[in-house]
């Protein structure tokens, strides 16, 4: 039940004190930081057990592990604001890093191979959009579909062999700094800024969270649901090519069977950790920051702690589930909900 | 204060003796004591947020009260601490949202929770056989196998009821029953509900509706502000005093209508045969300039399909639309707010409001796109601008406009609804049950806001089951039934029995004179 904060105001169900604007600002507050204490208290837990971690080298090893697992959960932070899924996005990253070294190696006009990467993410992903916003089909059912076609996509274009490009016109992306951060996390934080920005600041930010929150409703005033959703499957599709371009451009080279695999995982657990409702309507890009991050300190950390490979995997579950269940803990407990 | 009825039993069936529940920082009930006697209609009244709906919450066992006070049963002291104690003491609630299960068949949900089972196997023939004797005692049409989402809102209030007989039940809470039933069901249901007092069941009536209280009441109680202001016996009952009660001061005017007649002006609006060959079968009607006109029927003659048809919500088969004077096209919501035309859904929750956005957010809603900046890059100040104007000439109450528009009241939600559709500017308005589940207060401003609209020349179509409504605000009201119109009565023949008449089809002969152009 909620107690506290309940139906405020001369709501029939629980009349509550009206919390006052600086409490709610406190509380929006605190909800926006969501994770970050966890995020905060991990590192610490591992700058005690490991001391090299918390250097600048290690910290910047995470952020670029990080960062193409922070531009597909951008992505899916989009995707599921509206209520749905992409499961697909680890194959669309496979399809998209394929093409892009194969139109590298085309003589003179290798840089080309960014735009190929990011058009076939594109196009993958206005078709999971048409498919979901068109044709009406569960986004399940639809991701589901093109997670196992669009990866035997990926090993047709390259005859199930991994092609490399050891000249990579774009290599400097995986690899190269600018004024000292390494392009791969200045392209992440620009993917989220970006996001914020449409979210926070646009129209269309406005209706994605109104699709999500009420399609019924927000059908009624007059928003065409259709066009939003193809937006989302569409830009989901978009940055999981950036993130092939990116994969591409770290290791000269792709592989259309092993590359991506189950990364769409770590994007829904990047979002679902950053506190974004899986019903749609609630969430913000911070939180799926702050998610991403935490993936990626766990990662690291275990392995500069020893641990090994298999006790990573059942650890990081661990964390996943305990830390969602912290935020429900709190956020009811905040009264929310 | 009233004493019970001479002929009921000297203990009653359900006592609460001095509860009190407070919640963090308010209290939501003090000192309140109630009593039901079994065979007695016992009504509960007051605005939102009297306390009502805590008080029975208590009963269901949702909330615990606060120490001190004392819930009796027959006389014996209980405890209720769950909806499980609730049950076993012979209390059964019917809320207002109806909590059935809309997959599983009318026998299912009969049985919901405890289902005769045999070792573990749901008996479905069994199941359908012992419900088939309580539906027919309640004079139910539809069969236990049926699904419940398949049945109407007044069928599946009837599947609560039948749940609780079904459970043998002897304290009966309804939380305003009415609300999304026309006024035929309303009828059958009171039937119904003198038929279960006959039966020795207590039946506490929670209604913010006068009409029903005189006629179903033996006796009536009235909360304001979590205390109880008294009770009243059936001889005791007049509106004034009811309302000067529930509203602790007098209500002058509860109607408003003080636009102008609109008949001299031109036609604003037209619509031309509009169908869907399915709820709506061609309908016609010409609506003025500053004209409130009324569309009366019961649940179920077709009145919002005719305005999700004419808002282009839904598709339609035939029909035409013009605007003063000129044929438009609207094939879409976008569509017909791009021409002025916005429609009020009866059912603000589930279609209207974005309950986890603010109340700012779900007024800008509609506007968002004009206000708008470099393609699409929103301008914060007009939506502050425009939501703070918006809370000063609605009234709408609350703490901030940045709290979720779900923590409001049903009356400020409606409020917030009517906001969102007035930043478009429209020059038509179909409001579909503007009033419904919103307080006596806030249904004032409701009818004081449109009569305000009415007079700059917008033109109204109010969609409404309750009939002093529209005898109240409206100019002209059209009956409507089986999806198409029957009569068309101006003001100064609007009454209950001639628009009950024509929506019943009673009066058919007569309505077809009357309706003949």
């Amino acid at each position: 039940m909620n107690t506290q904060e309940g139906r405020a105001l001369d709501g029939p169900a629980a009349p509550a004190p009206r919390p006052a604007p600086d409490r709610q600002a406190w509380r929006s507050t605190l909800q926006t930081l969501g994770m970050l204490p966890v995020l905060l208290l991990i590192g610490i837990g591992f700058e005690l057990l490991a001391p090299r971690f918390g250097s600048w080298g290690n910290l910047s090893i995470v952020m670029q592990q990080a960062s193409i697992n922070m531009v597909l959960a951008a992505g899916m932070t989009f995707v599921i604001l509206t209520g749905g899924i992409d499961l697909s996005v680890g194959s669309i990253l496979a399809a998209s890093a394929m093409v892009a070294v194969i139109v590298s190696l085309w003589p003179g006009i290798g840089m080309l191979g960014i735009a190929g990467g990011l058009l076939t993410g594109l196009l993958f992903g206005l078709l999971n959009g048409g498919l979901i916003a068109l044709v009406r089909l569960p986004p399940f059912i639809v991701t589901l579909g093109s997670l196992t076609a669009v990866r035997g996509v990926a090993r047709l274009l390259g005859g199930d062999t991994t092609v490399f490009n050891a000249d990579l016109p774009f290599a400097f992306i995986g690899n190269a700094t600018l004024l000292g951060v390494p392009w791969l996390v200045v392209i992440a934080l620009l993917t989220i800024l970006a996001s914020w920005f449409i979210l926070r600041r646009t129209v269309l930010g406005m209706r994605i969270y109104a699709v999500g929150g009420n399609p019924d409703a927000a059908r009624l005033s007059g928003i065409r649901v259709w066009w939003v959703l193809l937006f989302v499957y569409s830009l989901s599709g978009l940055l999981a090519g950036l993130g092939g371009v990116m994969s591409a451009a770290r290791l000269y080279a792709a592989n259309g069977l092993q590359i991506g695999q189950s990364y769409e995982l770590d994007a829904i657990a990047a979002v679902i950790l950053g506190g974004t409702s899986f019903v749609g309507g609630i969430g913000s890009i911070w939180g799926t920051l702050i998610g991403a991050l935490i993936i990626a300190v766990l990662s690291n950390g275990l392995t500069l702690v020893g641990v090994s490979d298999i006790w990573q995997f059942i650890i990081k579950g661990l964390v996943i589930i305990s830390a969602v269940t912290l935020d429900r803990y709190r956020l009811s407990a905040g009264g929310k909900r | 204060m009233a004493m019970p009825r001479a002929d009921l039993a000297a203990t009653p069936v359900l006592e609460m003796r001095g509860i009190a529940k407070s919640f963090p920082g308010i209290r939501a009930l003090s000192d309140v004591s109630f009593a039901a006697w079994a065979g007695e209609i016992h009504a509960l009244m007051g605005e939102n947020g009297a306390g009502k709906s805590t008080l029975m919450k208590i009963l269901a066992g949702a909330y615990q009260a606060d120490p001190g006070g004392e819930i009796r049963v027959d006389g014996r002291a209980v405890a209720i601490d769950g909806p499980a104690a609730a049950h076993l003491h012979g209390i059964a609630i019917i809320y207002q949202e109806l909590a059935l299960a809309p997959n599983l068949t009318v026998a299912e949900n009969m049985v919901l929770g405890r289902e005769p089972a045999r070792g573990g196997r749901l008996d479905r023939r069994a199941l359908a056989a012992a419900c088939r004797p309580v539906l027919a005692r309640l004079g139910v049409a539809f069969a236990p196998e049926t699904i419940v989402g398949r049945l109407s809102a007044a069928e599946q209030q009837l599947v609560e009821i039948a749940r609780a007989v079904m459970a043998h039940s002897r304290i009966l809470v309804m939380d305003e029953p009415t609300t999304s039933l026309s006024s035929r069901e309303t009828d059958r249901l009171f039937e119904l509900v003198r038929q279960l007092r006959a039966e020795g069941l207590a039946i506490i009536y929670i209604s913010h509706r006068m009409a029903e209280v005189y006629q179903l009441a033996d006796r009536v109680s009235v909360l304001r502000d979590g205390a109880l202001v008294g009770t009243l016996s059936r001889a005791e009952l007049s509106a004034e005093r009811l309302v000067r009660m529930m509203v602790g001061r007098d209500l002058s005017s509860f109607y408003t209508k003080e636009h102008k007649d609109p008949h001299e002006r031109r036609i604003l609006f037209a619509v031309r045969d509009i169908a869907d060959d399915r709820r709506v079968h061609g309908c016609s009607f010409d609506l003025h300039e500053g004209e409130v006109l009324g569309i009366a029927g019961l649940v179920g003659a077709g009145r919002t399909e005719l305005a999700r048809l004419i808002y282009g919500l839904d598709p339609r088969t035939r029909g035409s639309l013009a605007l003063n004077g000129k044929t438009i096209e609207v094939h879409s919501p976008r569509e017909a707010i791009a021409q002025g035309i916005v429609y009020l859904t009866e059912d603000r929750k589930r279609l209207g409001l974005f309950l986890d956005m603010s109340v700012r957010e779900n007024i800008n809603v509609d506007i968002v796109e004009q206000d708008a900046r470099w393609g699409g890059v929103r301008d914060f100040a007009a939506a502050r601008r425009r939501s703070a104007a918006a809370m000063q000439t609605l009234g709408i109450r609350a703490a901030a406009d940045t709290v979720k528009v779900g923590s409001l009241s049903g009356g400020n939600q409606q409020k917030v609804l009517l906001a969102r559709l007035l930043e478009t500017r429209p020059r038509v308005l179909l409001l579909d049950e503007p009033t419904r589940g919103v307080d006596i207060g806030a249904k004032s401003e409701i009818y004081r806001l449109i009569d305000g609209l009415a007079k700059t020349g917008v033109g109204v179509v109010v969609i409404s089951s309750e009939l002093p409504e529209i005898l109240g605000i409206a100019d002209r009201a059209i009956v409507m039934r089986d999806g198409c119109f029957v009569g068309d009565v101006e003001a100064r023949d609007m009454t209950q029995e001639t628009i009950i008449a024509l929506a019943t089809g009673a009066a058919h002969a007569a309505a077809a004179e009357r309706a003949a152009p």
